[in-house]
C-alpha cells in the first residue's frame, strides 16, 4: 500500500519534476561543465581544454571586477533600506486607523503598476532633456545646487539613482508583507505590554520585531537574491551599454558574454554565473545561520 | 485593595453598523470588598470583558468612575494602576522562555523602582513557586501544556505584586479535568496572597464553586451581586434563576389567586403575595415524590448519572427549554399512577417572579 501510494505520489510529481530538470538542472549541470572548458565554440562544439582558466579570465577582467562592486554596492546599499523603510511605513500603517485601506492602496500601487511607467516617472525625475532639467535638478537647482547628470554623470550619481529606482521598485512587496504580519500579531500582546509598563521601544525590540521576524527574515533573503540577479533594472536605466556606463552587474556582464556586442563566450558567461552562484549561495547560509538565532516560528 | 466602581458605563460604536451604539457596561454601581475573590458571571457577550478592561485601563469609560481604595484611578493609565491581568489566551510571549516572560514585567521598571539582578530572579523564582512551575523556568511557552502555560501567565501578572488580579475567562481554554484542577489552584494562589482577585467566566458552575462573591451579568447590566450560595438561594431575578445551577431550574407558567400558588390546575403552595400571572421556578432538588402530592406532572423516564438519580417528566404549564428535571435521593419511593407522578415542593427551592419584569416577588 506504502510503495504504490508513493508510486502514485512521483507520479503527480513527474510533470513539475521533467519541467525542473530541463529548465533548471540540466542548464545548471551544463552551466558548470561550460565553466571548465577553455576557449569553447558554440558553432562547432569545440574546446581547447579543461581547466580554471575560464575563472582566471573573469576574475582579472576589469569589467567584470566593475560588475561585482556595483552589485554589491546595490545589495548593500538597497537590501537594508529598503527593508528598513518598508518597516518603518508598515508601522506607521498599522498605527493609523483612518484611511488606512487608502493609504495600503496608494504603497501598493507601484507594484501593480507597469516596469514601463515606473521608468517613465524616473526619466521625469532624474533625466535631462533638450527640453528639462529633470525634476529633481529643479529641486536642486531651487537651493542653489547645480545640476546633476543623473543618468550619463558621475559614478556616485547613478548609483544613487540605481538604489533609489530599486528601493522603489521593492518597497511596495516589502510593505504588504510587513503590514500582513502586523496585522496578524495578537492584539493581547500589545495589552499585556501595556499593563506591565512596557516602553514603546521595548514592545517594538522584544515583542513585535520577534513576533515578525519570520516575514522580516524572508524579505531579507529573497531581497538579498533579488538584488543580486539585478540585470533588467540596470537596463531600464541606463541602457543596453553597460561596460560602457560603468554599471554592469553580475548578471549584466553574463549576459553581455552570451549576446552582448562583446558576446559569444558561453565559457566566460558560465565562469561568471557561477562565481554568482557561490556568492548568492553563501549569502543565504550566513542568513539561515543567523536566522536560527534570531527568528522565531510559533 | 477594595474597587468601586460608580456609574461606570462603556459604550461602543457598533462593529456591523456604525450608526449603532452598543452599551457593553451599563451603570455600574458595586464594591468588591478587599481580598477576595470574585466571580463575574454571564453569558458570552455580556460585556465582562469590557468591564475588566475597564478597571484595568485598557478602555476607558464612557461615563463613571473607578477607585482603587480611596484612590481615583479613572484617568490613570493601565500601567500605574498597579494591575496584573491574565487573557482568555494567555498571551505569553512565545520568543521567550517562561522565566524571561515571568521576569518581562520587573524588567519595565525604571528610575528609582529599578530591581537589581538578584532581586528580580527571587521574584521571579518566587511567583514560579506559587504557581508550581519552577521546575519548567527554561521552558518555551510552546513546550507547555495548557494549564502549564496558564500558570505562567499568572505568574506574570503577580510578580510585580498587583493591587488587584484581573483573570480573563482563565478556564475556558483547559480541558474539563485540569480545568478543575486549575480552579482550585486559583482559589489556593488568591487566599496565600490575599490580592483582590475578580475572575470572569460564562460557567456559573466554575464561579459559584471558588468564588467569595458572584456578579451576574445580562447584556451590560448587572443583575445580582452576593455569596454564590445566597445569589442561588434568593434569585433577584428569572435570569439569574435560570443562569445558576445544573441541572437548570424548571420554569413553570402561573398564577397566584387569593393568595395561593397555582401551576395549571394544581395548587402548589400558600403565599402573601398578591394576585397576579407570574413564572414560578422549582429547583431541581425542590420536589419531593409523594402520592398525596400536588404538583401532578406526566412521568417520562429515570436517568441516573453517576450519584444523581434524576426524574425527567413533563407539565403543559412548562416553558424551559428542556424536559423537567428533578433530582431525587435514590432510596425515595417514585409513585408513578398511570404515568401520572405527584410532588409536594420545597417553599425555599420554589421561587415566584412577577410575569410584568421577571423580578422576584
Ligand atoms: N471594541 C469594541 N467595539 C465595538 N463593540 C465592542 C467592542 N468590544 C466589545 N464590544 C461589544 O460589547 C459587548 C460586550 O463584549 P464583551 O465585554 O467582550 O463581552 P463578554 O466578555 O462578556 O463576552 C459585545 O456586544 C461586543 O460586541
Ligand atoms: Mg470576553
Amino acid at each position: 500500500m506504502y510503495n504504490r501510494n508513493n508510486l502514485k505520489g512521483w507520479l503527480y510529481l513527474l510533470p513539475a519534476l521533467a519541467f525542473v530538470v530541463v529548465f533548471m538542472v540540466y542548464p545548471l549541470i551544463d552551466v558548470f561543465i561550460y565553466s571548465f572548458e577553455e576557449s569553447y565554440n558554440f558553432a562547432s562544439q569545440t574546446y581547447t581544454g579543461i581547466g580554471l582558466y575560464n575563472y582566471s579570465y573573469i576574475l582579472h577582467d576589469p569589467y567584470f571586477l566593475q560588475a561585482v562592486k556595483n552589485t554589491f554596492i546595490l545589495v548593500i546599499i538597497t537590501v537594508p533600506l529598503s527593508t528598513g523603510i518598508a518597516l518603518l511605513i508598515s508601522l506607521a500603517l498599522n498605527s493609523i486607523k483612518k484611511l488606512k485601506d487608502l493609504f495600503q492602496t496608494v504603497f501598493f500601487l507601484p507594484y501593480v503598476t507597469n516596469t514601463l511607467a515606473v521608468g517613465l516617472v524616473f526619466m521625469i525625475l532624474f533625466k535631462k532633456t533638450a527640453y528639462s532639467e529633470g525634476l529633481i535638478n529643479l529641486l536642486l537647482n531651487s537651493i542653489g545646487i547645480s545640476s546633476i547628470d543623473f543618468i550619463e554623470g558621475p559614478y556616485w550619481a547613478k548609483m544613487f539613482v540605481l538604489c533609489f529606482y530599486t528601493v522603489w521598485v521593492v518597497l511596495p512587496f516589502k510593505i504588504l508583507i510587513l503590514t500582513s504580519a502586523l496585522a496578524s500579531v495578537n492584539k493581547d500582546y500589545y495589552n499585556v505590554a501595556r499593563i506591565d509598563g512596557t516602553s514603546k521601544l521595548r514592545i517594538f525590540t522584544r515583542i513585535t520585531l520577534p513576533m515578525i521576524s519570520p516575514s522580516l527574515f524572508y524579505l531579507i533573503i529573497t531581497g538579498f537574491i533579488g538584488a543580486f540577479k539585478a540585470y533588467s533594472d540596470v537596463v531600464a536605466l541606463f541602457g543596453t551599454d553597460l561596460n560602457a556606463a560603468g554599471m554592469n552587474t553580475i548578471v549584466g556582464y553574463v549576459y553581455d558574454m552570451l549576446y552582448g556586442n562583446s558576446g559569444g563566450y558561453p565559457s566566460f558567461a558560465s565562469a561568471a554565473a557561477l562565481v554568482l552562484f557561490a556568492i548568492v549561495l553563501t549569502i543565504t547560509v550566513i542568513n539561515l545561520l543567523v536566522s536560527r538565532k534570531n527568528v522565531h516560528y510559533q | 485593595m477594595k474597587i468601586v466602581l460608580e456609574h461606570l458605563t462603556k459604550q461602543f460604536i457598533s462593529r456591523h453598523n456604525s450608526s449603532e451604539i452598543v452599551t457593553a457596561v451599563d451603570d455600574f454601581n458595586f464594591e468588591i470588598p478587599d481580598g477576595k475573590l470574585v466571580g463575574l458571571l454571564g453569558p458570552s457577550g455580556c460585556g465582562k470583558s469590557t468591564t475588566l478592561n475597564l478597571i484595568c485601563g485598557l478602555e476607558v469609560p464612557t461615563e463613571g468612575k473607578i477607585y482603587f481604595g480611596d484612590l481615583d484611578v479613572t484617568d490613570l493609565p493601565p500601567e500605574n494602576r498597579g494591575v496584573g491581568m491574565v487573557f482568555q489566551n494567555y498571551a505569553l510571549y512565545p520568543h521567550l522562555t517562561v522565566r524571561q516572560n515571568i521576569m518581562f514585567p520587573l524588567e519595565n521598571l525604571k528610575g528609582e523602582q529599578k530591581l537589581s539582578k538578584e532581586v528580580m530572579n527571587e521574584k521571579v523564582l518566587e511567583a514560579a513557586r506559587l504557581v508550581q512551575i519552577d521546575t519548567l523556568m527554561e521552558r518555551k511557552p510552546s513546550e507547555l501544556s495548557g494549564g502549564q502555560q496558564q500558570r505562567v501567565a499568572i505568574a506574570r501578572a503577580l510578580v510585580k505584586t498587583p493591587g488587584v488580579l484581573l483573570l480573563d475567562e482563565p478556564l475556558s481554554n483547559l480541558d474539563a479535568r485540569l480545568r478543575l484542577q486549575t480552579r482550585e489552584q486559583i482559589r489556593r494562589i488568591q487566599k496565600e496572597t490575599g490580592i483582590t482577585t475578580i475572575f470572569v467566566t460564562h460557567d456559573q458552575e466554575e464561579a459559584m464553586s471558588i468564588s467569595d462573591l458572584i456578579i451576574v451579568m445580562k447584556e451590560g447590566m448587572m443583575q445580582q451581586m452576593g455569596k454564590p450560595q445566597e445569589v442561588y438561594n434568593h434569585p433577584a431575578n428569572l435570569f439569574v434563576a435560570k443562569f445558576l445551577g445544573t441541572p437548570a431550574i424548571n420554569v413553570f407558567e402561573g398564577k397566584i389567586l387569593n393568595h395561593k400558588v397555582y401551576i395549571g390546575e394544581d395548587m402548589i403552595l400558600d403565599t402573601d403575595a398578591e394576585d397576579q400571572e407570574i413564572y414560578i421556578g422549582i429547583r431541581p432538588e425542590g420536589f419531593i415524590p409523594d402520592k398525596n402530592g400536588s404538583f401532578r406532572c406526566r412521568f417520562d423516564r429515570i436517568e441516573t448519572t453517576g450519584r444523581d438519580t434524576s426524574i425527567v417528566c413533563h407539565n403543559d404549564s412548562c416553558i424551559s427549554d428542556s424536559d423537567i428535571r428533578v433530582i431525587v435521593d435514590s432510596d425515595d419511593e417514585i409513585n408513578n399512577d398511570n404515568g401520572i407522578i405527584r410532588f409536594n415542593l420545597k417553599a425555599n427551592k420554589t421561587h415566584l417572579f412577577s410575569k410584568k419584569d421577571e423580578k422576584v416577588i
